[in-house]
């Protein structure tokens, strides 16, 4: 089961230490962390894909990271309405004679090619992962040298349905 | 970010050196007692001590120390003090830190850190101290800015000693302790992310209150956060108001009378057959500061099957962590037990609940055997039990003895009982015994120890001939690791690997060694005799008790297996 959880941070020197270190000692399996500073000063934003087993395990999660002094709020936004993006770089290989076929599969995805060499090209391309993940075997066939992914960042949307399925798990 | 360490050249007016800073700080804090070892990395913290009241114990290994902070911590509810340098300094604390975070005991930790320029470089008796007890300490910190000693000071110990109790560390760099600068202490706690919830959600509370009254067969447990919150008279009052029988976690040991009509023992591994078979019959199980630990429920599905589970706990990560909670309450245990004895009007009907499981008592009682010579370890706790009233206060480490202790001394108050219990430490009982005189100079402190544990930690003897500390240590000598080999021979077919020490030193001459009193008994009636004279006097002592060595502990949850599945059940 694949979770979406966000924290609000300290901005202290160790933070990201104390999270990760956590989720090694509690067993709990990370797909991807991103981090980076909030709208307010001193605070920053952390975002968690977690595979985890069940309801309990993403229950247990948010509790022993809210344990952290330095963790202000933790959500599990999976159930909410929520924009969710991850930004990643590729490097294809590429000459003169690919070239343009690549930019055929790069437009429609709205991915844009932000360096070109002799023999390679870089596609950036944002969006959800599964987005990241199609373009990705769409470009595989032409030699992939190098890719570089960002993690999910993402956080509720502005304005939520009116009936989702949101599980309250917080007993305070 | 670089250390504010720029040395001025002007004489130093009303500013204060980081060491004396550190002092004023812990006088500010109440501290009146520091345990620790001095290094190089801590020595402008020694010498400012050198001028300073505030009692330091020197203890003769790290590890000794903190136990000792350990101890004095559990007696008093207040914060253990511990101070060692940096590196193995550092290192020696980590099992001491581990211990106090799996038992909840405040700690506030101080360790000395090689200079901020060379933090990083392999410096001589250089650790990353933090690195190593992030996942140790319920938080730490390394000073980086002598200004914010005060209030880190000031933090660490409201962490250690509010919400969960647990060890705070604070690593303080050697040049951080050297400058000098001219101290705000009148610094706020201010700490957005930690806002433990004290009182509990009275709606919850209401509900649980309607299920009582509903139960037919409903029970109590109380565990460690009962003593924490010092709430054991309002846990007595609910259980009497109620009629509610209660059982005991090994940590909870004296939250609830032993004597008393309504008490089950204490219930778990080598809990009493009835305790656990409350615990797997009940209908109701309401759980007070308890966190379920697998030595307390046994196989997991066959805990409390068909049972209501409320669960009363400060720390909410515990609540639904290993056992699914119908009624969660998040708060502190005083505070819950008060409202909920306005709250509960209707005791339910468990009379026939009650005389069921008296019945088990009757029938299925703690027994020993008699088929060997030497000692009976059971009977032995009985009679440190009698010569000091069931007042004394009892340390112990992990294994037989310690079960033993918990099974047959029948503690009646809180605070009396200092073991350990989460991380299982050997070497734990003794130092803890010279912290919990320390923190009670009146009291009768007596450690029980196995042959082996005490070997650990001896060396802190020297303190008790130093301080003229009247600590008892009751050895119970089985030429063995007597848990280990308890386990090899029921689970491993007797094969006693490397578990068997048949070479141990003579206690006697040993405590004699250290200026201390030692005696050795091959019998009960010298035992008796020893114990007798020994324990009301005022003086420190080393008995080395030899029991029989094949003695086990019973009965028992083999591993893997439910409540109800207790083997050595009777004799």
């Amino acid at each position: 089961m694949r979770r979406i959880v966000t924290a609000t941070v300290l901005n202290e020197s160790g933070v990201l230490n104390r999270v990760t270190s956590l989720f090694t000692r509690r067993q709990f399996n990370i797909e991807s962390i991103s981090v980076g500073h909030s709208e307010t000063e001193g605070i920053s934003k952390m975002t968690f894909v977690v595979n985890v087993e069940d309801d309990r395990q993403v229950e247990q999660l948010t509790k022993q990271l809210n344990k952290q002094i330095g963790v202000l709020k933790v959500t599990d936004i999976t159930d909410q309405a929520i924009v969710a993006r991850e930004l990643a770089l590729i490097k294809v290989v590429s000459n003169a004679q690919t070239r343009s076929e690549i930019n055929g599969v790069v437009d429609p995805f709205r991915a844009s090619i932000i360096d070109v060499s002799k023999d390679s090209i870089t596609v950036q391309v944002t969006g959800d992962s599964n987005k990241v993940e199609a373009i990705i075997d769409l470009l595989r066939p032409y030699g992939i040298k190098e890719i570089a992914r960002t993690g999910v960042t993402a956080f509720p949307r502005g304005s939520q349905k009116t009936v989702t399925e949101f599980k309250q798990i917080s007993i305070l | 970010m670089k250390a504010k360490v720029n040395a001025e050249a002007e004489p130093l007016i009303n500013k204060m050196s980081g060491a004396e800073i550190f002092i004023e700080a812990l006088k500010r804090e109440n501290v009146e007692v520091l345990f620790g070892y001095p290094g190089g990395a801590v020595l402008p913290i020694y010498d400012a001590l050198y001028r300073n009241p505030i009692r330091h114990i020197l203890a003769r290994h790290e590890q000794g120390a903190i136990h000792a902070a350990e101890g004095y911590a559990r007696v008093t509810g207040k914060p253990g003090v511990v101070i060692a340098t940096s590196g193995p300094g550092a290192t020696n604390l980590v099992t001491g830190i581990t211990d106090a975070m799996m038992d909840s005991l405040p700690l506030v930790v101080f360790t000395g850190q090689v200079a901020t320029n060379v933090i990083g470089s392999d410096a001589f008796q250089e650790a990353d101290v933090i690195g190593v007890t992030m996942p140790i300490t319920k938080h730490n910190y390394q000073v980086r800015d002598l200004n914010e000693l005060p209030r880190i000071v000031k933090e660490a110990f409201h962490i250690a000693t509010t919400g969960r109790p647990g060890p705070v560390l604070i690593d303080i760099p050697k040049d951080v302790s050297t400058v000098g600068v001219v101290p705000s202490f009148d610094t706020k706690v201010d700490l957005p992310g930690y806002q433990p919830t004290l009182v509990p959600n009275i709606l919850q509370i209401k509900k649980l209150a309607d299920v009582i009254s509903e139960a037919k067969q409903p029970i109590i447990l109380a565990g460690a956060g009962v003593l924490h919150a010092k709430a054991s008279e309002e846990l007595l009052a609910l259980a009497e108001k109620l009629e509610i029988p209660v059982v005991n976690t090994l940590l909870g040991l004296g939250s609830f009378p032993a004597n008393h009509s309504l008490f089950l023992g204490m219930g778990g591994m080598h809990g009493t057959y009835t305790a656990n078979m409350a615990m797997y019959e009940c209908d109701l199980l309401i759980n007070f500061g308890a966190r379920f630990d697998d030595r307390l429920t046994g196989k997991l599905s066959d805990f409390a099957p068909s049972a209501t589970v409320a669960h009363i706990d400060i720390d909410p990560a515990e609540i639904g962590k290993n056992i699914e909670t119908q009624i969660p309450i998040v708060g502190d245990a005083k505070e819950a037990l008060t409202r909920l004895i306005a709250e509960c009007n209707n005791p339910p009907e468990a009379g026939e609940w009650r005389n069921h499981l008296k019945q088990y008592q009757q029938e299925f009682p703690l027994w020993s055997s008699d088929d060997e010579e030497g000692i009976s370890p059971q009977r032995l706790i009985e009679m440190v039990h009698k010569h000091t009233s069931g007042k004394a206060i009892v340390s112990t480490d992990v294994g037989q003895h310690q079960m033993w202790a918990a099974q047959y001394y029948g503690f009646t108050e809180p605070n009396r009982w200092i073991t350990s219990g989460g991380l299982g430490t050997m070497g734990f009982g003794f130092p803890a015994a010279i912290g919990a005189q320390l923190a009670d100079p009146d009291a009768t402190v007596v450690s029980i120890v196995g042959d082996a544990g005490f070997q650990m930690t001896l060396q802190e003897l020297a303190l008790l001939t130093e301080l003229n500390l009247p600590v008892k240590v009751v050895i119970l000598n089985n030429f063995a690791l007597g848990m280990v080999r308890q386990w090899q021979e029921k689970f491993f077919e007797e094969r006693y690997s490397e578990s068997l020490m048949p070479v141990q030193p003579d206690f006697v001459k040993l405590a004699e060694s250290y200026g201390i009193r030692g005696f050795r008994a091959d019998t009960e009636e010298e035992a008796n005799r020893i114990l007798k004279e020994t324990l009301n006097d005022r003086s420190p002592v080393v008995i080395d008790f030899r029991i029989k060595p094949k003695e086990k502990v019973f009965p028992m949850i083999a591993p893997g297996k439910g409540l109800h599945e207790m083997i050595g059940v009777r004799p």
